[in-house]
C-alpha cells in the first residue's frame, strides 16, 4: 500500500523576529523541507505613491525617507534627480559631492544593518551589537547635517537643504579612517566562522541567468557574478569623477552576497574619502530663485527674495510636463522613480520601483527544496525592508 | 593548504581569533550611555518639539502668514488670525497636532520671522493623546522655556540658514 503524505502549512511571520519586518510567509513544508513559499505583503502599505500625487514636490520628499528607512537619503536622491531631469536643472558641484557622500553613508548604514542582522538570524549576536555602535555614529552625521537621525528631508531638487556644518567633514574623515578596522573585526567574527559558513555557503544559489530573469539588481545581481552597477553604467551626479570597484560574487549564494556587502562597505569608505578630498567650496543648491528658496537673511532686504520665498513654500514650483524614469543604485539595488508631470506644482503620477519587491518575488524560487532553517538565512541575504516593498 | 585547513578545523582557530577580539573589547571603554541621566549629543539643527518664539520685548513673533500651515505635508498645523488693536496681524489660534506631525522641519524652514521652530527637546511623551494636541498657549510656553537654547541654536546655524 502506498504511503500517503500531506504537506504542512506554516505561517512564518508577520511577527517573527527573523522576518525582517512585517512579512507573512506561508510555507508549505514536507517534513523540514520547504516545498513552496508564498510571501504575503501589504501589511505596511501606506499608499505613498498616491499620497505624493496630492503633495507639492517639496512636500513629497519626506515620503522617500520612509520607503527604505535604513538608508533614507538614497531614496531622496532618486526623487531629486527625477525632478532635476525634468527641469533640466544644473546641480552645483559641491551639492553633488555632498549628496554622493551621504548616499555612501547610507549604503554603509544599510549594509551594516543587513550583514549583522543576517548573522543574528543564523545565531551570532555580537556583530549586531558592534554594528549598531557604528550605525549610531553614522546617524549622528545625518543628524548634524539634516537635523534628523533617520527621516532626513535633506536632498532637494537642485541640491541639498543646508551646507555641512563646521567640523562635520573632519569627523566623517576620522570615521573613515577607523571604520575599516571595524569591518576587519566583523570579518574575523563571521567570514571564517564555521557556523556562519555552514548556514550560508551554498544556500539560496542564484545563477547568472536566473538573477537576470527575476529582474534582480544590486547585490543580489552582483553576488551572482554580473558586474552591473548603475553608479558605473550610467553615472549620476559626480560618480563619474570617483574611482571605485564593483565587488562581484562567484557562486551567487548567501555567503557570496555577504562578502559582496562587506567589500562594498570598504568601497563606500573609499568613495566618502574621495568626496571629502575633492569637494569644492561653493553653493549647495541651485541659484535659480524659482526652484530653491532664498537665504533667510535676504528676506528682510529683498522684495524678490520674499516673493520667491512665499511662492515656493505655499504653491511650490511648477515642473514642465513630461515623464521620466530615473534610477539610482540604492544599497538594496536599483531604486527607480517614474515621474509624470502635467506642468503643475504636483506630480501627476509617481511610480516607485523598489528593489526589495522583485527580490521578494523570487522567494519561492530561492527557497524551494531548502530546509526550514534556511528561510531566515535566505531572507536575511535578500535584504528586505518593508517600507519599500509595501510602499 | 590542506594541512592548514586541518589544523584550522581541529584547533578551532577562527573561534580562538574571534574570542581574542571579544576579550580585547572587554577592556575598552563602555559605549552605552545611562539614558535618563546621560543623553546623546544633539546638534543645533535637531528637529524636536515645536515652540513659538517671542521678541525680546515679549511680543509674539508670529505674523500669521500661514506659510507653515500651507507647507506642512502632514497638515498638522491650523491657524486662525485677526488684526489686533495696533493694526498688526496676530494669530488667535495656532494648533499643532503633534501626533500628525512628521518632524520634517518644513515649518521652521518656511517661517520668515523665525517664530515657529523645532527645538532640542525630544522628551515630550504624554499619557493621553489629548495632551499632544498643542495649542498656542502650550507652544508659547515651550518657546519661553527653551528660548535660550533656541536662540543659541539659531545663532550657531546662522551662516547656513
Amino acid at each position: 500500500m502506498a504511503k500517503q503524505t500531506k504537506t504542512l502549512n506554516l505561517n512564518f511571520g508577520p511577527v517573527h523576529p527573523a522576518a525582517h519586518g512585517v512579512l507573512r510567509l506561508i510555507l508549505e513544508l514536507d517534513g523540514e523541507v520547504v516545498e513552496k513559499a508564498d510571501p504575503h505583503i501589504g501589511l505596511l502599505h501606506r499608499g505613498t505613491e498616491k499620497l505624493i500625487e496630492h503633495k507639492t514636490y517639496v512636500q513629497a520628499v519626506p515620503y522617500f525617507d520612509r520607503l527604505d528607512y535604513v538608508a533614507p537619503m538614497n531614496q531622496e536622491h532618486a526623487f531629486a534627480l527625477a525632478i532635476e531631469n525634468l527641469l533640466n536643472l544644473e546641480v552645483p558641484i559641491r551639492a553633488q559631492y555632498i549628496r554622493v557622500m551621504f548616499c555612501e553613508i547610507g549604503r554603509i548604514l544599510s549594509h551594516l544593518l543587513n550583514v549583522t542582522t543576517q548573522a543574528l538570524d543564523v545565531g551570532a549576536l555580537t556583530p549586531s551589537l558592534w554594528g549598531f555602535e557604528e550605525r549610531e555614529t553614522l546617524m549622528t552625521f545625518y543628524e548634524r547635517a539634516s537635523g534628523s537621525r533617520l527621516h532626513a528631508n535633506y536632498f532637494r531638487a537642485g541640491g541639498v537643504h543646508q551646507d555641512l556644518p563646521m567640523g562635520l567633514s573632519e569627523d566623517i574623515e576620522k570615521f573613515c579612517n577607523n571604520f575599516p578596522k571595524i569591518i576587519d573585526d566583523l570579518e574575523t567574527l563571521l567570514t571564517d566562522n564555521r557556523i556562519f559558513k555552514q548556514r550560508n555557503v551554498d544556500i539560496g544559489i542564484v545563477t547568472k541567468q536566473e538573477a537576470l530573469d527575476h529582474s534582480f539588481s544590486g547585490v543580489m545581481l552582483r553576488g551572482s557574478g554580473v558586474p552591473w552597477d548603475l553608479r558605473k553604467s550610467q553615472p549620476y551626479d559626480c560618480y563619474e569623477n570617483i574611482n571605485f570597484k564593483i565587488p562581484i560574487g562567484k557562486n551567487g549564494d548567501c555567503y557570496d552576497r555577504y562578502l559582496c556587502r562587506i567589500e562594498e562597505m570598504r568601497e563606500s569608505v573609499n568613495i566618502i574619502k574621495q568626496c571629502l578630498k575633492n569637494m569644492p567650496k561653493g553653493p549647495i543648491k541651485t541659484i535659480d530663485g524659482k526652484i530653491s528658496p532664498p537665504k533667510k537673511s535676504e528676506l528682510k532686504n529683498s522684495m524678490e527674495a520674499l516673493i520667491h520665498h512665499f511662492k515656493l513654500f505655499s504653491e511650490g514650483y511648477r515642473v514642465d510636463s513630461g515623464e521620466i524614469y530615473t534610477a539610482v543604485e540604492a544599497p538594496k539595488g536599483e531604486f527607480g522613480v517614474f515621474l509624470i508631470s502635467d506642468g503643475s506644482n504636483k506630480p501627476y503620477k509617481c511610480k516607485i520601483r523598489a528593489p526589495g519587491f522583485s527580490h521578494l518575488q523570487a522567494m519561492d524560487y530561492l527557497i524551494k527544496g531548502h530546509m526550514l532553517a534556511d528561510v531566515p538565512a535566505v531572507l536575511g541575504s535578500l535584504d528586505i525592508v518593508f517600507g519599500e516593498v509595501d510602499r | 593548504m590542506k594541512l592548514n585547513r586541518i589544523i584550522k578545523t581541529i584547533f578551532l582557530l577562527e573561534f580562538v581569533k574571534a574570542l581574542a577580539i571579544a576579550i580585547k573589547e572587554i577592556f575598552k571603554s563602555k559605549k552605552t550611555i545611562n539614558y535618563p541621566f546621560e543623553k546623546g549629543r544633539i546638534s543645533p539643527r535637531f528637529r524636536g518639539e515645536h515652540a513659538l518664539r517671542r521678541y525680546p520685548n515679549g511680543e509674539e513673533r508670529c505674523i500669521a502668514c500661514k506659510l507653515c500651515e500651507a507647507v506642512c505635508p502632514a497638515q498638522a498645523i491650523t491657524i486662525e488670525s485677526k488684526p489686533t488693536a495696533d493694526g498688526s496681524r496676530k494669530t488667535i489660534r495656532y494648533d499643532i497636532d503633534m501626533l500628525k506631525c512628521i518632524y520634517c522641519g518644513l515649518c521652521e524652514e518656511s517661517c520668515p520671522v523665525d517664530a515657529i521652530v523645532q527645538g532640542p527637546n525630544f522628551e515630550f511623551g504624554t499619557e493621553t493623546r489629548e495632551e499632544l494636541y498643542y495649542n498656542k498657549e502650550k507652544l508659547l510656553e515651550n518657546g519661553d522655556k527653551w528660548e535660550q537654547t533656541l536662540a543659541e541654536n539659531i545663532k550657531a546655524d546662522l551662516p547656513y540658514r
